[in-house]
């Protein structure tokens, strides 16, 4: 700590900041452009210059950029000063002077950082009357739009997208005045977090393409605190929505989790909310007449159901993992616990259930997604990160960073001087150590590489397991260049000083799952510090872990034997889970189908009677993510607002009417505190999640939290096309947050739940400054969620896992056969996002992989179609190959809409090539 | 291109110029990189050796020497758009530098433009329709004791006058 005075005021500041991070860290503003608190200072841009006096009795002193200065103990600062003042405005106005006057017709303009600074510096008249240099724009793919005029060379986009993320094909070009930041020609941005760069950009060069389509000011969104449900990582985001549509997903900075940035699928994967082939009337299927739907009014839907569900013999649930804690727990409550499945394939379930040992009764914590950066080696068996938890991908990268951190830290160069980092370090990284089956995108920070089936996969980390600890299970018949890889990895992993093990669920191996409990022990029994993340495959595989139930081949046995007449499928393709064929026979054989979905899924257009479920956008309700970290995502809109025949309610509320309605009594629950605190109550493990986020009473001054910023405009006259009397706002029973832009939305009281971010000066999204403990710190009011795994009590000391000693064989390589690995896609493998029409146009076509060698030898040329036989199944993929698949395998993408589940790590037959 | 990349790179298409180093530009690039410790070292060298064989840096080059290099090819853009001397349009036989700077500027700089403008037909920039000189100016040759002074070609030429000067490009055919 050190203690500095501003404009004649003492403050204590962190010692290891820089000038402008202390600023902004006590709450005074400076403004900036170049400088963002994830990336560091580079001292480009000028604007954040302050007068720094020798001492107490200097008068005169001198402009200093704060962003480049450290701060030294008693020290005199002056951000008023007149000099300083002046000296900034005309920063402000060169920079102004090629910028086009074109705020009306902006998309940046309302959360513009641009503009803020504009504003703050007091710059408000134009004196240059000349010519504005001007650029073409490319065109950047379905994601990101580009006005180059707007820029003002701040760097921030190459230095996230290039030396943030890794990305290679966006740069900087032209020198002087004339410097355009784009591709080297046009075509699609190929890195996986382009979307940051519409926030990181600090003015309208990098927009939103997809917000642009429907587009709508920030200050008439109307947003809601949300959790991304795109993959297990638990991305804190700020949906906005107006006129009943989504319309854009900000960032939500949560300090332990994703702080500033977002992955593609996260951001432009929303789509499926709007997507009007959703259902959202009850519908009642009659049997007699195929395909003629009945909608029915709510009242009615429930009295069908009821009905036929009282007639059946023995109903059962099959809930989901890409449904809330609530709905599933509302689900159970109806069905029993013994009627209750997760609705996850018996295998997953089995692979989820020990995770969840390993990481209760293993030798290492769990990282939060933040934490994942401060780790000095990591080590990732079996997940192609990028793809399966794209977030994590991105911490990953900064661990690898990290090493130039330390270069630094001996030289005593200050973290925040990137530059000089980055020069001293010259490309020197934290050893990151890759076992995939194919290439990755992670493939240029690893120090090594291993290529091998899910099993050689688990054998390399049950190796590298023994080669740290004797006593752990040695791997017979290993070859020597996998022992050296092996021998050279644990040496370096031994000098680490808290190495990371991440695998997870993608291969679908339990034994890779096993060699990294063994690893994480052998750290432990090494001495190392270490930590262990463990990726379940979808928003809340992990609570439904938590939550347990029945596997989902258990509930399609009991259809199919008929030892249950009746089902109700809670938000959930079957479809995509097991064999068409099994999920037929189980479906047949039943009586009656419930669905309870937002989506027409395959299984939904097979139900009875269907009953329309709330997105994220539209409920609210607790997802756990791989960390274990219990979020609450909140209900943006109500729908009947806009389209008073909507019957879309959250699966939790339609489940406890029918469940009411059976019962011929009163409803128990009418808000979501009370499912929540049900299920908190009846499942131990799941006690934390009531304090996942404050309760429905909790105010602010008296007040609820605003969704809208208070410039919300056109409400009068929203629904005028439906009736010019305006409705009364829908009120919101189940939070503390309000339909409305009457309500708090400052930054004075600390709080979590941070529906926009904004506060007087500051729209962009740089206003987080204003919640933060520090610049880039945790939210003041601590950030979000809450862990449920090391909470007192559940995490014993002492009681580590013993070792696993199922090492699975080697790899038996075959002339006429291959195994089938799954490859996985951000666009593409998740079902809700590849909804989403952007997405659609950037997800593969299906394909088989085919190592180099392999499809050499079977003298296949790259441009062939490949008939695949696998098991049953047919397919006539196009080929591509790949340069690292191992040979004796092939790689099809998992998770493609209308591809068969059950072909992963069966044997394939390459029957012959049709010429294209 | 790192190749660990196409399996997801080919998803995206773009369209690249058709274009192919010769194998004397491979061959010299390969030398120069092996000069350095980080490939990018040689990314001005190799934008020198395309430009010295052909004139100019055509588009197809930038992907071809990224290629070679192992770099993004955005990081070979970014150097060959910085640096004036990398042309990247094509440029007359004889390259003409002209020095605007303030020394020969006072020792009569304009005189010298103007003659080159009227005698060749050309503005700073622009290239003759015969393809023999193109124009272009430059801000100091380190040759300030003898303005007004350019350069043709590799040639410093010093205390230019505007009656001689047409004698002094004749030389170059």
């Amino acid at each position: 700590m050190a203690t500095i005075h501003i404009d004649g005021k003492d403050y204590e500041v962190d010692g290891s900041d820089n000038l402008l991070q202390a600023c902004l860290s006590l709450g005074l503003d400076v403004p900036y452009f170049c400088w963002h608190p994830a990336l560091g200072s580079v001292g480009a841009c000028r604007q954040c210059a302050v007068k720094q006096y020798r001492d107490k009795d200097d008068t005169r002193g001198m402009l200093v950029m704060s962003c480049m200065t450290g701060i030294k103990d008693d020290s005199y600062i002056s951000i008023d000063d007149a000099e300083a003042v002046e000296f900034r405005e005309s920063v402000i106005e060169w920079l102004m002077s090629n910028h086009p006057h074109d705020c009306p017709v902006c998309e940046e303009g309302g959360h513009c950082h641009l503009q803020d600074m504009t504003v703050m510096t007091g710059h408000d008249r134009r004196r240059y009357r000349f010519t504005k240099r001007t650029h073409e724009n490319q065109y950047l793919g379905p994601f990101i739009a580009h006005e180059m005029n707007r820029c003002i060379s701040c760097y921030r986009c190459v230095r996230f997208y290039k030396d943030y993320a890794g990305g290679t094909d966006l740069g900087v070009f032209g020198a002087h005045d004339n410097v355009y930041f784009g591709r080297t020609t046009d075509g699609v941005l190929e890195s996986e977090f382009s979307g940051n760069l519409t926030e990181v950009c600090p003015t309208g060069v990098f927009t939103d393409q997809t917000h642009s389509d429907h587009y709508t000011r920030k200050w008439d969104l109307q947003f809601a605190p949300s959790i991304c449900h795109g993959c297990s990582s638990g991305c804190n985001i700020s949906p906005g929505e107006r006129y009943g549509e989504v319309r854009r997903i900000e960032n939500r900075y949560n300090g332990a989790v994703n702080h500033y940035f977002l992955c593609d699928r996260g951001r432009f994967g929303y789509g499926y909310v709007n997507n009007a082939d959703r259902p959202r009337l009850a519908l009642l299927r009659d049997a007699d007449a195929e395909d003629v739907d009945i909608t029915l009014s709510v009242d009615a839907a429930l009295d069908r159901a009821a009905e036929r569900l009282k007639r059946a013999r023995r109903v059962i649930g099959i809930g989901s993992p890409r449904a809330s804690l609530e709905s599933n727990y509302a689900l159970r409550e109806l069905v029993g616990v013994d009627n209750f499945s997760t609705g996850i394939e018996a295998g997953e379930l089995e692979r989820l259930a020990l995770m969840q040992r390993i990481l209760r009764e293993g030798a290492l914590p769990i990282p939060s997604l933040r934490d994942i950066e401060s780790h000095d080696a990591v080590v990732v068996l079996g997940e192609d990160l990028t793809q399966t938890a794209a977030r994590v991908a991105l911490s990953v990268r900064q661990a690898a960073q990290g090493g130039a951190l330390s270069l630094a830290a001996e030289q005593r160069i200050p973290e925040w001087h990137v530059n000089a980092v980055n020069t001293l370090a010259q490309g020197r990284k934290n050893p990151v150590y890759l076992a995939t089956v194919a290439e990755t995108k992670l493939d240029d920070i690893a120090r090594e590489t291993f290529h091998g089936t899910p099993d050689e996969i688990a054998r390399f980390g049950f190796a590298l397991a023994h080669a740290l600890d004797d006593s752990a299970p040695m791997v017979g018949d290993l070859d020597d260049a996998t022992l050296g890889l092996v021998g050279e990895i644990a040496s370096t992993l031994k000098s680490a000083k808290r190495p990371l093990i991440i695998a997870g669920e993608s291969l679908r191996s339990i034994a890779v799952l096993r060699a990294a409990a063994n690893l994480a022990r052998a750290f432990n029994q090494a001495g190392l510090q270490g930590s262990l993340s463990l990726i379940s495959a979808e928003a809340n595989s992990t609570g439904l872990a938590m939550l347990g139930g029945e596997s989902l081949d258990w509930a399609l046995k009991t259809l199919t034997r008929q030892d249950a007449d009746a089902v109700i499928v809670l938000e959930n393709d079957l479809y995509r889970r097991l064999p068409a064929k099994r999920v037929d026979e189980a479906l047949d054989a039943c009586e009656t189908l419930l669905v309870i979905d937002h989506q027409p899924t395959p299984t939904c257009r097979r139900a009875d009677i269907v009953l329309p479920a709330a997105t994220f956008a539209e409920g609210d309700g607790t997802l756990v993510s791989s960390e274990g970290r219990a979020q609450r995502f909140f209900q943006v809109y109500d729908p009947a607002y806009y389209r008073p025949d909507d019957q879309t309610h959250e699966a939790w509320r339609w489940l406890h009417a029918l469940h009411t309605t059976i019962e011929s009594r009163p409803i128990d629950w009418t808000q979501l505190d009370e499912v929540t605190r049900a299920c908190a109550e009846s499942v131990p493990v799941l006690a934390g999640i009531t304090d996942a986020a404050p309760s429905a009473s909790f105010r602010i001054k008296g007040q609820k939290i605003a969704r809208s910023p208070h410039r919300s405009s056109g409400r009068t006259a929203m629904r005028a096309n439906i009736s010019v009397v305006e409705p009364r706002q829908p009120q919101d029973i189940d939070s503390a947050l309000a339909f409305s832009m009457e309500g708090y939305s400052g930054t004075a009281v600390a709080r979590q739940q941070v529906p926009f971010a904004w506060a007087p000066g500051w729209n962009s999204p740089q206003a987080w400054n204003k919640f933060q403990d520090e610049v880039g710190g945790s939210l003041r009011a601590g950030d979000p969620g809450v862990r449920l795994i090391d909470q007192p009590g559940t995490r014993g000391e002492g009681r580590p896992l013993a070792y696993f000693s199922e090492v699975p064989s080697a790899f038996q390589l075959y002339h006429d056969r291959w195994q089938v690995v799954p490859l996985y896609h951000l666009f593409g493998s998740e079902e809700t996002s590849a909804k989403a029409k952007p997405v659609q146009e950037r997800m593969p076509e299906p394909y088989l992989a085919l190592g180099i060698t392999d499809a050499e030898a079977l003298g296949l040329n790259p441009d062939a179609k490949v008939r695949v036989n696998i098991g049953k199944h047919e397919l006539l993929l196009p080929l591509k190959i790949s340069s690292r698949l191992r040979r004796g395998t092939v790689g099809i993408p998992r998770g493609l809409p209308d591809m068969p589940v059950e072909i992963f790590g069966e044997w394939a037959r390459l029957e012959q090539e049709v010429r294209a | 291109m790192d190749n660990s990349r196409h399996l997801y790179a080919d998803l995206i298409s773009s369209d690249r110029p058709a274009f192919a180093l010769s194998d004397e530009e491979r061959e010299e690039i390969i030398e120069e990189k092996g000069h350095y410790e980080n490939p990018r070292a040689a990314s001005i060298e190799a934008l020198k050796i395309v430009q010295h064989h052909r004139g100019w840096v055509p588009d197809g080059a930038i992907p071809a020497i990224a290629e070679l290099l192992g770099i993004p090819g955005s990081d070979v853009e970014g150097v060959a758009t910085f640096y004036s001397q990398i042309f990247r349009q094509p440029v007359g036989r004889h390259v003409i530098r002209l020095c605007d700077s303030m020394t020969c500027y006072i020792n009569g700089y304009e005189a010298i433009r103007e003659r080159l403008k009227s005698e060749l037909g050309i503005v700073p920039g622009q290239t003759t329709t015969d393809e023999r000189f193109t124009l272009i100016p430059v801000c100091c040759l380190g040759n300030c004791d003898k303005g007004p002074t350019m350069m043709v070609d590799d040639d410093t030429h010093s205390h230019l006058d505007a009656e001689t000067l047409m004698s002094v490009l004749e030389a170059y055919k």
